[in-house]
Order: C-alpha cells, then sequence, then structure tokens
C-alpha cells in the first residue's frame, strides 16, 4: 500500500491539521516508510486470534449512577483560550 | 552535611528518622544542585517555594512521628503529570500555560506520602520520543559524557529529564511513565534504575494521556531499594481510572531479600538481535552469569513473536494517540493559533493544532488517523491488535513452563549524541523501543538495572521482565542483580 500526496492530503484533513501544499510530498514519504515497516505484520498467522481489548483481563467495575462532581464553571473555564460570560468562545459555526 | 542530593530515598529516609537531617535541608540541597544545572535543561517549571513549604509541612510530620516512607524526600515530576496549579504541558506548545485544576492520583499520592516536589521535568512531547529531542523546551541533556569526547548525548526519552535529573544528583528520585520503554530506555541510558509496573498497578488519572492501553507510570531512582519503596507509594486502586487494579498494594521493600535461590530465568533468544552491539551481547551474558551464580535456574526461552512487537505497537500506539489527543483543539485548554478574518472552526481546528503540535507528534496523530481510517481498520489495527494477543501469549507460555523473570538487554546501543539521529527516517528512532516494547503490550512489569559500562565508559543496563502484579518479586530478582554487579560509575560533573 503506497501512500500519494492526495491521501496524505486527506489523512492531514481528517486529522485536522494543517499540512501546506508543499510539504506533502515529504508527509507522504514518511508515512510510506512507517507504514512498509508495518506490513511486517502481514507475515503473521492470525487466523483465530482475537484482537486484544484489555491486557489485564478484568471486568469494569460497577459504580452508583449519581452525580459526585460539578459547579466548577470557574475551574472548567480558567485554561480556555476565549471565554466569555461563563462560556468558551469559538469563531462563528452556523450561517 | 554537604551533598545531600546525592542521597538515595532510603538514605535519606534513614537519616530523617534518625533526626540526622530534615527535608528542609535536603529540598535546599537539591535546589541549589537544581539552580546549578540549567545546563541540562531537566527541571523546566520550577517550584522552590512549594517546595520549601511542602519540606517544612514533612519535618513537622517527621517530628510528630507520622513519617510514611516518602515522607521529606525532594522528587522531580515529569511535566506529563498534572499538578494543581503548577504549569504541566507534556513538554508541547499546544498546552503552553496550561495550569491544572486538579491533581493527578500519582503526584496527590506522593504528596499525601510526605513527597516534596521541586518542579517539573523535561520530556519528549506527549511522551513520544527516545531521546527528548521532540520537546518544546528543547532536548534534555545527559550529564554523561564519552570519555575523552565533549558531544552532548541524549538522556534517552521520553522520561529523559527524568533520568538526567536524578543521573545528576538534581533529585533523590523522579516519577516517569512508559508506553513503548520511556522509563528503562533512559533510566539504561543513565545509570538509574526504572520500573514500568504491571498496567494498572498505577492510577493513569491526571497523565496526560498518550496511548491508554500501555501507558503506566513508575519511578526513576538511584537504586532498586529506592524503586520499590516510591513504587508502593504511587501505586494502588483509584476509582477515578477505571482501568486501575483493585489489588492489595504489597510492602515491596521488604521483600528485598536478594535471595534468588531457585528462581528460573528466561534468556529469550529472539532477543539476540543480528548485528547487536558486543558491549551489550557481553553485558547480558555476565548479567546471566551473575544471575547464576547467586543461585537462580538459567532457561533458554522462545518469545516466537518478537519481531512483530514494534510494528505493532506502532499501529496501536498512533492509533490511540490520534484518539487522545483530538482533544487538543484550541477551545478548551492550551493555545489557539491567531486566525484571519474570515477563518472558521474547521480552520481554527488545522491552525490551532499544525502550530501546537510538534513534527513527531503530527506524524503519529496522522498515521492513526490513517490506520483507524475506513477501510484500512482490519488490516492495520485489528491485525495489530491480534498480534498483540500473541505476543502476550508468548510470556504466558514461558510463566506456564515455571519461569519465574525473563533478562533481557534494555536498549540496542548505550546512549547516542544529539543531533546523531536527525536525519535519520522515523523507524530507525523507534528501533531504541525493541527491547522494551514488548512488556507494554503484554502488560507486564519490567525494570531497568545498571550493569556496566560500555568500552566508553557509558552506562549499559539490563531489563528483567515479571510475571503481572509480581513488582515485588521482579524487584527483588533486580536487587540481586544490582548486588552482584556493583554498579558505582556516576558522571563527572561538567555542567
Amino acid at each position: 500500500m503506497s501512500i500519494d500526496q492526495s491521501t496524505a492530503a486527506k489523512v492531514a484533513k481528517l486529522a485536522r491539521i494543517k499540512v501546506e501544499e508543499d510539504a506533502l510530498p515529504a508527509l507522504a514519504e514518511e508515512f510510506n516508510t512507517i507504514l512498509g515497516f508495518i506490513e511486517q505484520l502481514n507475515e503473521v498467522d492470525v487466523d483465530g486470534v482475537e484482537p486484544m481489548t484489555s491486557v489485564t483481563p478484568q471486568r469494569l467495575k460497577r459504580r452508583v449512577d449519581e452525580v459526585t462532581d460539578g459547579s466548577q464553571q470557574e475551574q472548567v473555564l480558567a485554561n480556555a483560550p476565549d471565554a466569555r460570560e461563563g462560556f468558551f468562545a469559538v469563531p462563528k459555526v452556523v450561517e | 552535611m554537604s551533598d545531600l542530593n546525592k542521597l538515595g530515598l532510603a538514605e535519606a529516609r534513614d537519616l530523617l528518622r534518625k533526626g540526622e537531617t530534615t527535608s528542609v535541608e535536603l529540598t535546599e540541597s537539591c535546589l541549589a544542585a537544581i539552580a546549578s544545572a540549567d545546563a541540562l535543561n531537566a527541571f523546566v517549571h520550577k517550584t522552590p517555594e512549594t517546595a520549601l513549604e511542602r519540606a517544612k509541612a514533612a519535618d513537622a510530620r517527621i517530628a510528630a512521628g507520622d513519617a510514611p516512607a516518602m515522607c521529606g524526600l525532594p522528587v522531580g515530576i515529569k511535566d506529563v503529570f498534572c499538578t494543581k496549579g503548577v504549569t504541566s504541558q507534556a513538554a508541547s506548545g499546544i498546552l503552553e500555560g496550561f495550569k491544572p485544576e486538579y491533581e493527578s492520583t500519582v503526584t496527590q499520592k506522593l504528596q499525601d506520602a510526605g513527597a516534596v516536589m521541586l518542579g517539573k521535568l523535561n520530556m519528549d512531547e506527549f511522551a513520544m520520543g527516545s531521546s527528548n529531542e521532540n520537546s518544546t523546551y528543547g532536548a534534555a541533556i545527559s550529564p554523561w559524557k564519552r570519555a575523552g569526547d565533549d558531544t552532548d548525548l541524549t538522556p534517552g526519552g521520553s522520561s529523559g529529564g527524568s533520568a538526567a535529573a536524578v543521573a545528576a544528583d538534581l533529585c533523590l528520585a523522579a516519577t516517569g511513565t512508559d508506553t513503548g520503554g520511556s522509563i528503562r530506555q533512559p533510566a539504561a541510558f543513565t545509570g538509574t534504575v526504572g520500573i514500568k509496573p504491571t498496567y494498572g498497578r498505577c492510577s493513569r488519572w491526571g497523565i496526560v494521556s498518550y496511548a491508554s492501553s500501555l501507558d503506566q507510570a513508575g519511578p526513576m531512582t538511584k537504586s532498586v531499594r529506592d524503586a520499590a519503596i516510591m513504587l508502593e507509594a504511587m501505586c494502588g486502586h483509584d476509582a477515578k481510572d477505571s482501568t486501575s487494579a483493585d489489588l492489595a498494594v504489597p510492602n515491596f521493600e521488604a521483600m528485598l531479600t536478594g535471595d534468588i535461590n531457585g528462581k528460573k530465568i528466561g534468556i529469550p533468544k529472539e532477543y539476540r538481535l543480528d548485528g547487536m552491539p558486543d558491549d551489550i551481547a557481553k553485558l547480558w551474558d555476565e548479567g546471566t552469569a551473575m544471575l547464576k551464580a547467586a543461585g537462580a535456574e538459567i532457561v533458554d526461552i522462545s518469545l516466537p513473536h518478537t519481531k512483530y512487537a514494534l510494528p505493532a505497537y506502532y499501529v496501536i500506539a498512533p492509533a490511540e494517540a490520534s484518539s487522545n489527543l483530538a482533544r487538543y483543539d484550541g477551545v478548551r485548554y492550551g493555545q489557539r493559533a491567531t486566525l484571519e478574518a474570515g477563518d472558521g472552526i474547521t480552520e481554527m481546528y488545522e491552525k490551532t493544532r499544525a502550530a501546537g503540535f510538534g513534527a513527531e507528534v503530527q506524524r503519529r496523530i496522522m498515521v492513526g488517523t490513517y490506520v483507524l481510517s475506513a477501510g484500512f481498520y482490519d488490516a492495520y489495527y485489528n491485525r495489530a491488535r491480534r498480534v498483540r494477543t500473541l505476543i502476550k501469549k508468548d510470556f504466558e507460555d514461558a510463566f506456564a513452563a515455571g519461569i519465574d523473570a525473563i533478562l533481557a538487554p534494555t536498549t540496542p546501543s548505550a546512549a547516542f549524541g544529539l543531533g546523531e539521529m536527525q536525519d535519520a527516517d522515523p523507524v530507525k528512532m523507534y528501533l531504541n523501543d525493541v527491547f522494551t516494547v514488548t512488556l507494554n503490550l503484554a502488560g507486564l512489569p519490567g525494570v531497568a538495572v545498571p550493569t556496566g559500562v560500555d568500552a566508553k565508559g557509558l552506562p549499559l543496563g539490563l531489563q528483567l521482565i515479571g510475571k503481572p502484579w509480581e513488582e515485588g518479586d521482579l524487584l527483588n530478582t533486580a536487587y540481586a542483580l544490582e548486588q552482584a554487579a556493583g554498579f558505582v560509575a556516576k558522571p563527572l560533573k561538567w555542567w
């Protein structure tokens, strides 16, 4: 599987990372190096092997479904790059 | 008493209990060492005032007879741990200025035990790297130099600042985190001890996530005994991390008898790589002989899927990273890029993430995005998770056959020079983790112990791999190895 520039651009878009047009060839090449390395996994016979979901077999603990925290608006907003009137502020989202 | 900063945790604790020193004296000694060690770029946020306040409180506790093992002992904290009111950036530009409103469970436990935080330590951005060169603060620099060569060396990564600080005696010990070898590789590069416990031993709550199914915190120390003391203070069940194990935490230090008579130590043939440097092969053979002389039975074993651990890791870790790091969007915390008129929310995300993340982090997020994308999920991600099952089974089979611990090198070489890997492709840097990453995939505990130096005088380490939840037994084997190796080399002070 070889990645071309348009695939690299698509991946950058999906990852929401701006990559300038002239940086795409080098990025595609890096992807190909890494994916070439990963291709080794195709040598392994994985028939009938379950994909791992939890490395230490354990049941998730249950807890009571109740409010245990909250009313911390000030702390929640304290590190926001732009907070106004008790909200996170972002550029206009709807036209 | 001078040079208190050069003490280990156990020695300092014993002096405190005998009233022969105070936490304030220990802390002042470390703060002075830190102040004169900016050349190492290990401490990136210093907290001297908080440290002295906590030291005074610790002295009061000791005087009152309430002194847990870590009480009054000054330590450094990797920047990946959220510490309330103290900048915590995981060495990323995207989290510049981030001051958490909460404290990570591990650092809270250390604080409750009376440990004194001296400041935050350099690391690779979001713990992605093996040289500490991927840091918004610039590289941390090893206190070690090759004999007759002034080249700056890497302390390893991602916990490079922690390793440099402990090796240079800027603190008594430090916290690290290990996703693919980030505690053990820097420990090996700097002649220090580092243990990654079993997945689930330490709570991950409040630790900036990289790859959640692999990340574990652990101590980086000057001796195996110190690692046992600090690990006990760091681990334990936490309701805030659903993967944290609800198991009793043993007194690890009490398990250090040094008696490994009759223990079966496995030597995995797949770890003997083609082209392994003679220094590493010799170190491994010597370590094997030491354990044998101490009464252990040496058994050749096979871990047939070892070769596939690194490629499986470089699917699973980026996949989880791409998901975990989606939260850095320029809205809730950290930096937002400067926007132009007319830029909408998509431009805000894209510009913020392009400006805020370093090159390696961007690379891993995008690789992760690719392997999780429609059409490739099965071919890459699910296949890697299947291979992970097989890698874990390799170890289970070895343990089922009666093996108590496995001995292997920690790294394929000694520390390299800063910038020496700059022109290499990313995969070459990834090979640093070839011996360490298998344990993260299998969730097993592993400890790096310094056992020798190479021809240029640089420290080299061996790694012991243990059964799940048996850190105490593993540390005891490490203790026996440490006693036999008698590693005492220290870097000459040049900074």
